[in-house]
């Protein structure tokens, strides 16, 4: 299989190439096929990488392409590793990438034919450089998957170039990705002084070796690039501005795959935070304050992608704080079943925005269960996987993250609480007022309400069936022993430690559960008594939902703090410092010898300025005379 | 005798001076610019063909010395190896783009404009190849007097005073060169030799002043903050093609100084002023990206990035480690490649439009889909995104900063963050939004010009996912330069 591990993801890159270059050309029937069909080319083979990685003997396998760099004593090769890690990975990425494409060819059909090819070629290059991303068996082209999707994802958020808020929001999450890349690189290269590699392999044997405090280091620069990517405090800002891009691509790159990223990053670098106490204590706290502070904002928005980023951020949030306390596979697992019900929620809401003629506020939905059968049952399906009732997949794998924080701390367990009783609150706060109660929009919007296609339900029901079963991998072994597949599948990379159970007895387990189940199961009712059938309108500008609806103000806060000042700064640098302070130095200076005057009328002199020329002319024939003359 | 075409640096010299002075005679502009063309086309199939002769053995081809005034040993001595293949190759693809690219009736007097570009390729070429000091210095004066003509002649509005400065500035750092020159000869005991020079030997003391000397006629032209004022004025106000050859090409010429002549010369000031440099390099970038994100205009946006990234450049040189000194040489090409992209983008804007200020274009991403595909390529290149060319030769870069202080790198890596601002800025405000009414009868680019930028683009893109065959093209050079500092 090693042989055909390059097309992976050499075909989207090829369908990239063929949709950006002959854009022009291609039938719409075509762009799509090709985009859809070089993912789905992708999935199948990462289905046959994945039959073999959990064949019973498998190994890690390295491939070896060419090496990237290889000079001044710094070696980079390009090459991939299966795994474990990375075969999962694999599939969520094509198998949820097929499925938005697929919904896609749909969604999008109201763009011209070179648009509609320019989109396809972006999602191809993004899924590109995502399966570098997770294909590389180094730092560095994870790095180089890393930077790619941050260009895609700007691309795709700025689809719609026209507009220049879409435009702003692509800089945004350009240049907030930027500065953890930077921490990111800052980390390639410590790693590279620590151990002479960035090889994963040389690096995590050689890092029970080394120093705490350069490990510590490390991997606390290589989580700024995590909190980049996957949107934590104080780089999240950029994420729900993303929403400006067309919906399917929120689902794919701004929910399901891409900033999950540095989810992937740290689970896959767990042998260094496992030797660096303070680090992952730092992810766990950012995690979770990220996860509550998101988790308020959802409160009050209305903007149905707005409700959705914010629960992304906030969820995110709940995979660090996973990956905090050691829970590793919990986090990955996490991922995943995020990624599920999450890129399902997402295209629900483009299925409704596409029903409502592009009205997202949920204000002016409500009722629209009759009219959308299918968008209406698959996004209840979401909501109740993300609220984490049983059996759906959000229960098992929120359910082991909680477990592991409670190992870890009582606070954070309590913090996580309280987070995924808010989301139960405003995912179904969310689901109440799309999908019951009264039509709010306008007539003619009720006019045309419409269910989907089926290139759009399709994947929908696809995706609703994940977010039933896809938890069951990871059953605990509260209810039956060794029916954590996942758990052990990943052990070969992620260890086995997971702390869970081991350390609680199982009747608080139970305890717990019965208790965290009860307070969803209220808060979901407390949710319907308020959004359910009477809705009237709501007050989201005083006291402290006027502050969740604003964001906490953080916007306005940074613009105040960083932004402003900083662009004051550079132009003072700029009329100040360089035009009248260096730059009048030097006018000054040449001022004083007294040579202005005269030299620019000898230039401005056309006469005098062939003279010149001529001399030049002489000058140099004289030289070349110099060298024959012998 | 020098009359000889039977090795590449003859010919390398040869090609653009006679195709400069048959240009100067040319009556039309049609001939004059054919003739141009033809000539620097052939000078880059010679540099191309010299890539397949690089062995060893073909040494008599690429390493000549002419007698030429025995009286006081200079001799005509020129040499091709990875450093100068480097920029030779690098010049030669500039220049035909920039001859190519100048729309006709643009310039009155076009065999004058022509034959003076061509002046200074031969001139350029010189530099690059010499390995005589005074051969250096003639060729270094010779690649600049025709810009001054070129800038005074058909500049801008405000091209006197543009050039003037320009004109002050390298001036004064020519003297400092000649001084420093001729210091070093009356020290070799008669002779102006690179190998002599190298064993000239001056005591530490002197090193640590007469490197000087030297420094300061090379960080002219780098631009290397603070004396970088002369840069976005000439960039702005030169006519393009030769803004082309100065921000692609000459800045080069002072990075080549270091490390041609510099750092071999004086390896114990190098090591010795090596921090200081750094840091007050390392200044110079962060302040010339805050400034260039508060510029409307494009030139002086490109002009101050440029400051920037060849900042990061002359900062790789004195950190005098080897990951640093490969990033540096294949970033020289790169960032000539890149930036010559951004001008013809520019220039293409602006011709059209007859406005080159960030805050009157807009939309031009939908009246023209292919040049911003190009855009999107070449900004993406000068924000040093991964698999493109920048990307390797930073990342190196970086790589040796940090290698020297870790916090020398975090801090000029601010700049890769400030980078990504402007560029997108100027992204954002000319290419996309609504359309602007000076963009309105804007439309998309030629065949030429598709070309052109195909060509900048394919080169980014070859040297961004596969540049080992530049390495090994380089490698020898950089390993004699580290050789003076018993590193590696």
């Amino acid at each position: 299989m090693n042989k055909y591990v390059f097309l992976i993801p050499l075909l989207p890159f090829i369908g990239f190439l063929i949709n950006g270059l002959f854009r022009n050309y291609l039938s719409r029937a075509l762009v799509g096929i090709i985009g859809s069909g070089v993912l789905i080319g992708s999935f199948i083979i990462s289905l046959l990488v994945f039959q073999e990685v959990t064949a019973p003997g498998f190994e890690t396998q390295l491939i070896k392409y060419f090496d990237f760099i290889n000079a001044g004593g710094l070696k980079i090769p390009v090459s991939f590793q299966i795994d474990q890690l990375s075969a999962l990975f694999l599939l969520v990425i094509t198998g949820i990438g097929s499925l938005i494409h697929v919904y896609s060819t749909a969604y999008m059909h109201e763009e011209t034919v070179p648009h509609f090819a320019r989109y396809f070629a972006y999602l191809n290059l993004f899924v590109f450089s995502m399966l570098l991303l997770v294909l590389g068996s180094n730092f560095v082209v994870m790095f180089v998957g890393w930077e790619g999707v941050g260009l895609c994802s700007y691309l795709l958020i700025g689809y719609w170039f026209g507009n220049n808020n879409y435009n702003n929001a692509a800089k945004k999450a350009f240049v907030m990705n930027r500065i953890g890349d930077l921490g990111f690189l800052l980390a390639v290269f410590w790693i590279l002084q620590q151990f002479g590699s960035i090889t994963y392999a040389e690096v995590f044997a050689k890092a029970a070796s080394a120093p705490v405090p350069v490990i510590t280091g490390i991997t606390i620069l290589l989580f700024i690039g995590a909190m980049g990517k996957s949107a934590q405090i104080p780089l999240y800002t950029w994420l729900p501005d993303a929403m400006a891009g067309p919906t399917p691509v929120s689902a794919l790159i701004h929910a399901a795959t891409m900033v999950t990223a540095g989810i992937y990053m740290i689970a896959r670098s767990n042998v260094m935070y496992s030797l660096a106490p303070i680090s992952q204590n730092l992810v766990a706290v950012i995690g979770v304050a990220t996860a509550l502070l998101a988790a308020t904002i959802a409160l009050k928005q209305n903007d149905i992608k707005k409700v959705l980023a914010y629960s992304t951020v906030s969820q995110l949030g709940l995979m660090f704080l996973a990956l905090g306390v050691g829970a590793y596979t919990a986090g990955v697992f996490h991922v995943m079943t995020h990624a599920f019900f999450k890129a399902l929620l997402f295209l629900g809401a483009g299925s409704v925005i596409h029903a409502m003629h592009h009205e997202q506020d949920i204000m002016n939905m409500g009722g629209l269960r009759k009219k959308l059968p299918i968008t209406h049952l698959t996004f209840l399906i979401g909501c109740l996987a993300i609220a984490g009732i049983p059996p759906f997949a959000g229960f098992f794998s929120k359910d082991e993250i909680l477990t592991a924080a409670l190992i870890k701390s009582p606070v954070l367990y309590a913090l996580g609480v309280m987070t995924s009783v808010m989301t139960a609150f405003y995912m179904f706060r969310l689901y109440f007022l799309t999908f019951s109660g009264k039509f709010r929009g306008t007539h003619e919007q009720e006019h045309h309400l419409h269910e989907s296609p089926l290139a759009m339900t399709f994947p929908l029901m696809v995706l609703a069936l994940l977010s039933v079963v896809g938890g069951w991998v990871g059953i605990p072994a509260l209810f039956a022993k060794d029916a954590h597949l996942l758990s052990s599948y990943l052990s070969p990379v992620l260890g086995s430690a997971n702390g869970e159970a081991h350390h609680l007895s199982h009747s608080l387990e139970w305890a717990l559960m019965g208790i965290l189940l009860s307070f969803i199961v209220i808060a979901i009712l407390f949710s319907r008594r308020l959004f359910g059938s009477n809705f009237k309108t709501e007050n989201t500008t005083e006291g402290i939902s006027g502050f969740f609806a604003n964001k906490w103000y953080v916007d306005e806060l940074y613009e105040a703090v960083i932004v402003k000042p900083l662009d004051r700064f550079a132009a003072f640098l700029g009329s100040v410092v360089d035009n009248k302070i260096i730059d009048g130095l030097v006018n000054g200076v040449g001022k004083a010898v007294q040579f202005s005057g005269r030299q620019m009328r000898l230039l401005q002199s056309g006469q005098v300025g062939s003279y010149i020329l001529i001399m030049m002319i002489s000058v140099i024939l004289f030289f070349i005379f110099q060298l024959f003359w012998k | 005798m020098f009359a000889a075409f039977d090795n590449f640096p003859a010919l390398l010299i040869w090609l653009p001076l006679v195709g400069g002075i048959l240009s100067f005679f040319m009556k039309s502009e049609k001939t004059a610019k054919a003739t141009a063309m033809f000539f620097s086309l052939l000078t880059l199939g010679v540099i191309v063909t010299n890539l397949f002769y690089t062995d060893v053995k073909y040494q008599l081809l690429n390493q000549v010395s002419y007698v030429w005034l025995p009286g006081i040993g200079a001799s005509f001595a020129l040499i091709l190896d990875g450093l100068t293949r480097t920029l030779t190759l690098l010049t030669a693809i500039v220049v035909p783009i920039a001859i190519l690219n100048i729309p006709a009736g643009r310039y009155k007097n076009p065999n004058i404009f022509y034959g003076l570009m061509m002046l200074t390729f031969c001139g350029l070429m010189g530099v690059f190849m010499a390995i005589d000091a005074l051969v250096f210095y003639l060729f270094w004066e010779l690649a600049l007097i025709p810009v001054y003509f070129l800038s005074s002649i058909y500049g801008g509005e405000k091209r006197i005073k543009a050039t003037f400065k320009f004109f002050i500035y390298t001036f004064v750092g020519s003297l400092f060169l000649l001084i420093g020159i001729f210091y070093i000869y009356l020290k070799t005991g008669s002779s102006f030799s690179i190998v002599s020079f190298y064993n000239a030997t001056p005591t530490n003391a002197e090193q640590m002043w007469v490197f000087l000397l030297f420094l300061i006629a090379f960080a002219i032209k780098m631009p290397i903050f603070p004396f970088h004022t002369w840069q976005p004025d000439a960039y702005e106000q030169a006519p393009t093609p030769v803004t082309m050859i100065l921000s692609g090409v000459m800045v080069k010429m002072g990075l080549f100084g270091v490390l041609r002549w510099l750092l071999p010369m004086f390896p114990y000031a190098a090591k010795a002023y090596a921090e200081p440099m750094v840091i007050l390099i390392v200044i110079g970038m962060l302040y010339a990206s805050f400034i260039a994100i508060k510029q409307d205009s494009v030139k002086r946006l490109i002009a101050y990035s440029s400051i920037a990234h060849v900042g990061l450049m002359a900062a790789g040189a004195f950190t005098l480690k080897a990951v640093a000194l490969n990033g540096l040489f294949i970033q020289m090409f790169n960032h000539g490649i890149n930036i010559v992209g951004l001008w013809l983008i520019a220039d293409l804007i602006e011709r059209q439009t007859g406005i080159s200020k960030i805050s009157e274009l807009g939309g031009v991403a939908k009246k023209a889909p292919i040049l911003a595909i190009f855009m999107v390529i070449i900004a993406f290149a000068n924000i040093a995104l991964p698999l493109t060319n920048a990307f390797v030769g930073e990342f190196m870069l970086f790589n040796g900063l940090y290698q020297m202080r870790p916090w020398l790198a975090a801090l000029a890596g601010v700049s890769i963050i400030l980078s990504a601002i402007y560029t997108l800025n100027m992204m954002k405000n000319v290419f996309y939004g609504e359309v602007a009414a000076s963009v309105n009868s804007f439309t998309d680019i030629n065949k030429v010009q598709i070309g052109m930028l195909t060509v900048i683009s394919l080169l980014i893109f070859v040297l961004g996912v596969y540049p080992t065959p530049y390495f090994s093209m380089i490698s020898e050079t950089v390993g004699l330069i580290l050789n003076k500092f018993g590193t590696n």
